[in-house]
């Protein structure tokens, strides 16, 4: 895992350490300040001399300043460095996604994806931050108030033969008890969250049915549930801080007894005595912070493990196989799509490979350059599956699909997808302006070019009404424009791209049939010759096609013109008719 | 000066007047304590335990570092053997006291602070659900699962650790001062002084470092807002070989965060070490000082009782400043959720109530208190009115926003048993006008009656009860389906829901899960299909059994002949009932009693299929497909 991560880090390999240096002496710094102490009272007191106080004293104001200055720095360089790592972090798993395919992505799923770049990169640099400081310092600590108080006396660390030991265990004991807790409390949680979410979602129906009591009461019986669990977790966890003051308080009087003993024998001084004193209490606390340190990076590693989840998936869809054109004066070029023409050939697909039943199967299929191609199926008839293989958003498992005569895999994706435009059934425009979304399909379009786009699409209508018109800010997800409006914004900005291939993916349906009937005779007039191929739910849509292929269970059911299927296919007529019913008898 | 502290921050912002982005500080500091004061008064009796459980607890801390003194000066330098026994005995009983008071006020705050807060998410969670679905209307789920999420959060966090360790810091705070006092008077002046440096530090590096924090909470929001927004529409970008230009957006973001970042940790970083080597440079000079004097005095253990008091008297400071933004952050929090608390809930100040009744032979209805298939209107006077499903609008007017009318002028009227069916396009009003029928909003002016009775007379429940509703958006809870079905009547038996289930013609289906009627349905039954759950969702109002049904048809894109069977379940629900229908089939349309034609919130055309065709008007042309029904 760390072999992942350090790249990110190794910019900042410096600022590290200068960092834990500076951290390091800073601790080292404050531990020298109580020796010199010490040299005061059974020197300078003990002689009373009194130059020998003033000069010790002022050496410990400048060994603070000292201190102060390291600590300071310790500050800068693990903020440069924990936010430099985070930044660098957040790049990477940010490039990397944009590599990924369709397929990868849902593998996370996006609300995943956004946790794993904000929430979890941002842990991952606090935790740097906090190492960097604490990580180090408490050790530091630790270690060299253990060799001081070991150096005023062998004899009196014996007691830390048991108290460390002791503390160690019952630290561990604790922390292995509080975990299954507060995984049960995130479980109970998640429990009461969901009863909250399904009751907002579903508000009309708790209130249609008056059952605001009985979601009272399915909410107070997880929140009890919550309530107990959460007494039970944080109850554990307060144990954690008396009995490590326990400990603490009984090797005070474990070292004041023995040492007492030794000051009375003579051979401890009292002012050793008071520093060792002093070091316990360094000691324990630093013991403390460790044990604070683990808890919180057992969260990080959680963290670090979800970012490298998505650092090491690697993308199912490559330019590996891209290949290049040669003109006649020998210069070689990226594979470029030359006309609108597909052919499917023998293709089967499935989302997961390892499921045993095929999502499409066996599709054998030829549209030649400029045709209009109409779909039709029930839900799951893998309508958008068939049509997703042609910009190669997801891979043919079996057989070949083919643009422009060439296999789609031997152009980069750059090339395929600029020839191949896709609307989306579950489509997104992003917040800005209608003009900065519509630049998507060509950033280099004149504003007579955007015009036509929205023109072809019935666009034109309503941006229009618009005050701004195309200056328009859409908000957030597009907010300020109705479903029909979105989807008509969504095909012009696919038009915009001049593709070689237009899908459409039920992109029409909160569009009126009047409306949906003149974006078509738009697409015929002025896209002659890019082949249009259009998703649809009505007959309507698609009966004036070229082709028409109805799908059924991931295979072509039948293909063919409006009659040829009238007169071959029975659930074309059934589909025909029962949509056709009512204006037949009223018109 | 804990008081000080927290106030401060409060003061100039006063009600309303709160900083613009970045933290939402509290607006009413005072009122909103005051609301948690009196949530936390329930436990008056825990929180005077935990007061004095804290205050014998810092005693004992600041007690058994003053008993140093006479331990050293006393008993080892002396060589008292049996009286260092004495001591140490004594110390041993005063430390473990303290560690015991401190595990149990711990304790007792945990069950105080989870108590209270599980009280505060039911009532939050009970007034919610007497929210007007205006509110809902003009709030997002995020904004309000946040209440629950965050806020409420922050709140136990503060409660847990922040409240008593606020105390225990200023115990101990003065306790401390207090024995320096005691042990010298000469030497305390030099903490004093240093005290009021290390306030300056604080009050400077913290307000540096809250402005700082500011600007990096706002980079943070800008950087996820765009990850979000761009992962979202991951697909998209993919389609539009858009990858390079959503690069570069981010990396303009994550640099000014990164920047942001690092300014806003190196002065939060700079508080610890600045406040510990402070206590430092007090601790030389307080030895050099108290050394002088020592020599004289020769009071040695006086000397290293108040340098461990110089020691610890700095840690509450910078504590509580630590302390200070999760109490600001809570009581914000806190503020938001007695927001909620505090909004208007629904009007229901109807008195007539629904009730089951029997009919004597010569017509007489009497209350029954077992289910007997008839239903009445009670009025509060006793009188009983047979529920027929007699339903008239009355010159309603209607708006979600008063400024913004969107029905004009509705009058209608449903006979009992008839079926009224609303066409119109996207937008006219149609669900508007069956959100009325059930009171979800308040109309402006004219009158609505049921059975002659108005319904803001009717209570909301017994009104609502008396509907069975349909919605076009189908929500199914986690549960099993047979505990989705029984939705819409909490008694029903099994075989009663399995017989609403047959009549929807949801029964098929069901029978083909796994376990079918107990199979367990989650994330708003995710594994069903459209179809598939419209049909529950017409099995859960059939289960209801209500006398008038308002049926939303679902637009969405389903499968014709799924279509089919949803369109008879449908039929077999309508069947014998008064419904309102807002349609999207041209069957159901044809086959109403009543065709109403809403354009832009007025009744435009109204009459059977025929008489309407007959007009060639806006009906003739929705139903050739000149325009879209939807």
């Amino acid at each position: 895992m760390m072999k992942k991560l350090w790249p990110h880090m190794r910019p900042y390999a410096g600022w590290i350490a200068l960092g834990v240096a500076c951290s390091a002496l800073e601790a080292v710094f404050e531990l020298l300040i109580p020796l010199v102490m010490s040299d005061i009272v059974d020197i300078g007191i003990a002689g009373g001399d009194q130059g020998y106080i003033l000069q010790k004293g002022g050496l410990m104001v400048v060994m603070a300043m000292v201190s102060l200055c390291f600590g300071i720095g310790g500050a800068v360089c693990s903020s440069v460095a924990g936010q430099g790592f985070g930044a660098n972090l957040r790049r990477a798993e940010y490039d990397h996604i944009q590599e990924y395919a369709f397929s990868n992505i849902e593998k996370f799923s996006t609300a995943s994806l956004v946790t794993r770049l904000t929430n979890d990169v941002n842990n991952m640099q606090m935790s740097l931050m906090m190492g960097m400081r604490l990580l180090v310092r408490s050790p530091v600590m630790l270690v060299s108030a253990l060799v001081l108080s070991v150096r005023i006396s062998r004899q009196l660390s014996n007691v830390f033969l048991v108290a460390l030991p002791l503390l160690i265990v019952v630290v561990a004991v604790i922390l292995t008890r509080v975990s299954p807790l507060f995984r049960t409390l995130q479980e109970k949680t998640d429990a009461l969250n969901l009863v909250v979410q399904e009751d907002l979602a579903g508000i009309r129906v708790v209130k249609s049915f008056v059952r605001e009591e009985h979601e009272e009461q399915k909410f107070a019986k997880r929140n009890r549930d919550l309530k107990g669990t959460s007494e039970r977790a944080f109850g554990t966890v307060v144990i954690n801080m008396p009995i490590m003051m326990l400990i603490v308080y009984g090797t005070i009087i474990a070292v004041m007894w023995f040492g007492g003993k030794m000051v009375y024998a003579g051979t401890l001084e009292a002012g050793k005595l008071i520093t060792y004193f002093t070091y316990i209490t360094q000691i324990m606390m630093s013991l403390m912070m460790v044990s604070m340190i683990f808890m919180m990076l057992t969260r990080s590693v959680a963290c670090a493990r979800r970012i490298v989840e998505v650092l090491e998936e690697t993308p199912a869809i490559t330019d590996g196989a891209a290949e290049t054109d040669v003109d006649e004066n020998g210069v070689r070029t990226p594979a470029a799509v030359k006309d609108g023409s597909i052919d499917f050939d023998h293709v089967s697909f499935k989302y997961d490979p390892a499921s045993p039943e095929w999502i499409l199967r066996d599709v054998d299929l030829h549209i030649r350059s400029g045709q209009t191609v109409g779909i039709l199926g029930g839900t799951g008839s893998a309508k958008t599956t068939l049509v997703s293989l042609i910009p190669r958003l997801y891979e043919a498992d079996e057989g070949t699909v083919s643009v422009g005569g060439r296999p789609v895999q031997a152009y980069t994706m750059e090339h395929l997808r600029d020839a191949v435009s896709v609307v989306l059934q579950k489509n997104t425009l992003f917040s800005g302006t209608i003009r900065e979304n519509l630049l998507w399909g060509d950033p280099d379009a004149t504003e007579e070019e955007l015009w036509a786009a929205c023109r072809a699409a019935c666009a034109d209508e309503f941006l229009e009404r618009m005050p701004d018109g195309l200056d328009t800010d859409l908000g957030q997800g597009g907010v300020n424009v109705s479903g029909g409006q979105k989807q008509r914004l969504c095909i012009a900005r696919a038009i915009l791209k001049k593709p070689r291939v237009l899908i459409l993916d039920d992109s029409t349906s909160a569009v009126d049939t009047a409306t949906d009937a003149k974006i078509r005779s738009a697409f015929a007039n002025e896209l002659k010759d890019t082949t249009k191929i259009i998703i649809a739910q009505r007959v309507t849509s698609v009966c004036e096609a070229d082709l028409i292929l109805v799908m059924d269970g991931g295979r072509i059911a039948a293909q063919g013109t409006h009659e040829e299927l009238m007169k071959n296919c029975d659930i074309y007529r059934e589909v025909y008719q029962s949509q056709q019913e009512g204006v037949s008898i009223g018109g | 000066m804990a008081e000080n502290k927290n106030a401060r921050p409060a003061g100039p912002g006063g009600p309303g007047g709160g900083p613009k982005g970045g933290y939402r500080k509290p607006k009413n500091m005072r009122g909103t304590l005051g609301k948690l004061m009196r949530y936390l008064g329930r436990y008056r009796a825990h929180l005077a335990v935990v007061v004095v459980l804290l205050a014998i607890s810092s005693a004992c801390t600041v007690g058994g570092s003053y008993l140093i003194k006479p331990l050293i000066n006393d008993y080892i330098l002396p060589g008292d053997f049996p009286g260092l026994v004495r001591m140490l005995c004594v110390m041993a009983a005063v430390y473990v006291t303290g560690a015991l008071c401190s595990f149990g006020y711990a304790r007792i705050m945990v069950h105080v602070s989870q108590n209270t807060v599980a009280r505060i998410r039911e009532d939050l969670f009970a007034h919610m659900q007497k929210l007007p679905l205006k509110y809902f209307d003009t709030h997002t789920h995020g904004e309000l699962m946040s209440r629950y999420t965050n806020d409420i959060e922050t709140v136990s966090e503060a409660l847990n650790n922040s409240f008593a360790s606020l105390i225990s810091c200023s115990l101990n705070f003065l306790g401390t001062i207090a024995m320096m006092i005691v042990l010298s008077p000469t030497l305390s002046l030099i903490t004093f002084v240093m005290l009021a440096v290390m306030l300056c530090v604080v009050k400077v590096i913290g307000s540096r470092s809250r402005r700082y924090f500011a600007a990096q909470q706002r980079a943070v929001g800008e950087v996820n807002g765009y990850i979000e927004e761009m992962i979202e529409g991951q697909k998209v970008i993919k389609v539009f070989n858009h990858e390079r230009a959503a690069k570069e957006g981010f990396y303009g973001l994550n640099e000014a965060y990164r920047q942001a970042g690092t300014r806003a940790q190196i002065y939060s970083g700079m508080m610890m070490p600045a406040m510990g080597n402070l206590s430092y440079i007090n601790y030389a000079i307080t030895c050099c000082v108290g050394g002088l004097l020592a020599i004289r005095s020769g009071d040695l253990g006086g000397l290293a009782a108040f340098l461990q008091y110089t020691r610890q008297v700095s840690q509450p400071i910078t504590q509580i400043s630590q302390q200070v933004n999760t109490i600001l952050s809570a009581v914000a929090g806190a503020e938001r959720v007695f927001e909620v608390m505090e909004t208007q809930p629904e009007t229901d100040a109807g008195k007539v109530t629904l009730t089951r009744v029997t009919e004597s032979r010569d017509g007489r209805l009497a209350e029954a208190s077992y289910d007997t298939g008839a239903w009445a209107w009670k009025k509060p006077d006793g009188e009983l009115v047979p529920l027929r499903g007699d339903v008239r609008f009355d010159h309603v007017v209607f708006g979600y926003d008063d400024r913004k009318i969107i029905l004009h002028d509705i009058s209608l009227f449903a006979k009992p048993g008839q079926k009224i069916a609303f066409v119109g396009s996207t937008g006219a009003g149609k669900t508007t006008i069956t959100s009325l029928i059930n009171r979800f909003y308040e109309i402006q002016s004219g009158a609505i009656t049921y059975d002659g009775i108005d319904v803001r007379d009717i209570e909301k429940d017994s009104l609502r009860r008396s509907l069975g509703v349909v919605l076009q958006d189908t929500h199914l809870f986690t549960g099993t389906v047979a505990d989705n079905i029984r939705y819409g009547r909490l008694d029903a038996t099994d075989e009663e829901v399995e017989a609403a289930a047959k009549l929807a013609g949801a029964d098929t289906f069901i029978r083909h899960l796994p376990k079918g009627y107990q199979t367990v349905l989650s994330g708003d039954g995710g594994n069903l299909s459209q179809g598939e759950r419209q049909l529950l969702n017409i099995a859960r109002a059939a289960c209801a059994n209500p006398p008038v049904l308002i049926l939303d048809e679902a637009t969405s894109s389903i499968d014709t002949r799924t279509e089919k069977i949803i369109e008879r379940g449908m039929d077999r629900l309508m069947a014998g009932r008064t419904v309102f229908v807002i349609a999207h089939r041209l069957s159901t349309v044809r086959n109403a009693k009543a065709i109403m034609v809403l354009e832009q919130g007025e009744i435009i055309e109204r009459g059977d299929h025929d008489d309407l065709i007959e007009q060639h008007g806006r009906y003739y042309q929705l139903y050739t497909g000149q325009a879209e029904l939807a």
